[in-house]
């Protein structure tokens, strides 16, 4: 692999046990930062937004990313639809940090995913289990996250599919050698890759959970699961207090497995968002892109 | 020999990666109650220094370790861990530990498009691998800060007494031989 792709996973090292948050303007950029967040994402409308909203969902207009980027000096991320390569063109154009080629937008290819080899930027993808996690890597995503089912506030798919990686990832590890070649063409992959699962007992790059994390106690419990770091979308913005909430996910992400400080970190957060649960809901974005 | 691992956010574990592969036991520190262990040396890792600078004193460490790097207990900071304990920054205005002599620019190199590897000259050591993701480097050294390394003209390492920064990291590379020159600051301290 070239050395733009080691440069990339190495940034997504740098943002580990940190929290990656959804935001729509400067201003919350800004309140995102001072909380705590390690990057921020920057789109026009949040996932539950989305949702409410209905339609085709597109890239964020530059010109509101790049009003992000001047509010702060952490790293910004910004999503394209799943296969449109030319949205990737265009946030590659603005130097943005690293790409999510996300389910959360409506996909421009039901087939294809963006070749991410032919990239100089890093893309972050979603994935629900092992095969699709590293098909995503073979195409050249430096990060993966679970895709969870953003914009709920409902952590059960998130929860669902960490563990699916996880469990994937130990039943690849525990293998003898020649069954790597038939789990290889079973999870649609290549060898080599699933090799270095077998080998190292993780994914190849940084993993990431995502979709539905809405508290302090969800956040901790994916670290628990084994996630590296959070990305929190309508979690906070869509909450009473975003700073005291925001701020009080980071520290909960630190000290996942500290059970008294997180009981005082939940304490008095105000209002967390609604949510819907997932029999509510009609569509489901962790199906975009497999 | 033990030594502290800053584990608020970052690439930490990396760092423990390494220092085991020296034959170096760690511990984390995540909060205060993690500051009661005894440590020879501590590490502040890659990470974002906003994110760690906050978490610092929020979680009760700034205090502690502020007075030991100033007694003199052996610090090693990369990226991040430099700007933390730099007295200047030249586009922010927040300090963190402000000990070393050292005015540090933020993102120096841009975004991430400007990350870049090259080897270069480190005193001491040799030509060594140095990786900079969003890396700052650093601006000028005063006082008793010395620089260790430029590369492309940037100081990007520099060491006064105690503390030793790198604004690339050594621990995303095999080369295991600045983790090593931390090892014997600690020993000499002894």
């Amino acid at each position: 692999m070239s050395n733009r792709y080691e440069l990339n996973k190495n940034l997504a090292q740098m943002l580990k046990g940190g929290v990656i948050m959804d935001v729509t303007t400067p201003e919350q950029a800004k309140i995102a930062e001072a909380a705590g967040a390690c990057a921020v994402m920057a789109l026009e409308r949040i996932p539950a937004d989305i949702r409410a909203a209905g339609g085709v969902s597109r890239m964020s207009d530059p010109k509101m990313i790049k009003g992000i980027q001047q509010a702060v000096s952490i790293p910004v991320m910004a999503k394209c639809r799943i296969g449109h390569f030319a949205e990737a063109q265009i946030l590659q154009a603005i130097e943005i940090d690293y790409i999510d080629e996300s389910e959360v937008l409506s996909p421009a290819d039901d087939k294809y995913h963006i070749d991410k080899t032919k990239f100089d930027v890093p893309f972050v993808c979603g994935a629900k289990d092992l095969g699709e996690a590293l098909r995503r890597i073979n195409e050249g995503a430096s990060m993966i996250r679970t895709k969870g089912e953003p914009g709920t506030g409902d952590v059960v798919q998130a929860v669902r599919h960490m563990r699916m990686m996880q469990a994937e990832i130990r039943r690849i590890g525990s293998m003898s050698e020649d069954e790597l070649f038939d789990a290889a063409k079973q999870l649609q992959v290549p060898y080599e890759l699933v090799q270095y699962v077998h080998e190292n007992k993780k994914l190849p790059v940084v993993n990431f959970a995502a979709g539905g994390v809405a508290t302090p106690a969800d956040a901790a419990l994916m670290m628990q699961l084994g996630a590296e770091g959070v990305f929190v979308g309508s979690g906070i913005f869509k909450s009473g207090n975003p700073e005291k909430r925001a701020a009080a996910i980071v520290k909960a992400v630190t000290n996942y497995r500290d059970a008294e400080l997180l009981a005082e970190l939940s304490e008095d957060l105000g209002e967390a968002m609604v949510g819907i649960n997932e029999q509510e809901i009609a569509l489901l974005m962790a199906e975009r892109g497999k | 020999m033990k030594i502290a691992v800053l584990a608020l956010q970052g690439a930490f574990i990396e760092h423990e990666k390494m220092l085991a592969k020296l034959g170096v036991s760690t511990v984390e520190l995540r909060q205060k109650s993690d500051l009661e262990q005894t440590f020879d040396g501590l590490v502040i890792p890659g990470g974002e220094s906003t994110v760690q600078g906050k978490l610092l004193r929020e979680l009760d460490l700034y205090d502690g370790l502020k007075e030991r790097i100033e007694r003199g207990l052996p610090v090693f900071g990369t990226c991040a861990g430099m700007i933390l304990l730099a007295k200047q920054i030249e586009n922010d205005q927040r300090v963190h530990f402000a000990t070393m002599d050292i005015v540090v620019k933020r993102n120096a190199y841009g975004r991430q498009l400007g990350s870049f590897y090259r080897a270069c000259e480190f005193q001491g050591i040799g030509t060594i691998p140095m990786t900079f993701i969003r890396a700052p480097y650093i601006e000028r050294v005063f006082g008793g800060a010395e620089v260790l390394a430029t590369c492309e003209g940037k100081i990007v390492a520099a060491r006064q007494k105690n503390q030793l920064v790198t604004s690339f990291h050594p621990e995303l590379n095999e080369d295991l031989s600045v983790h090593r020159y931390f090892l014997d600051m600690i020993e000499h301290n002894q």
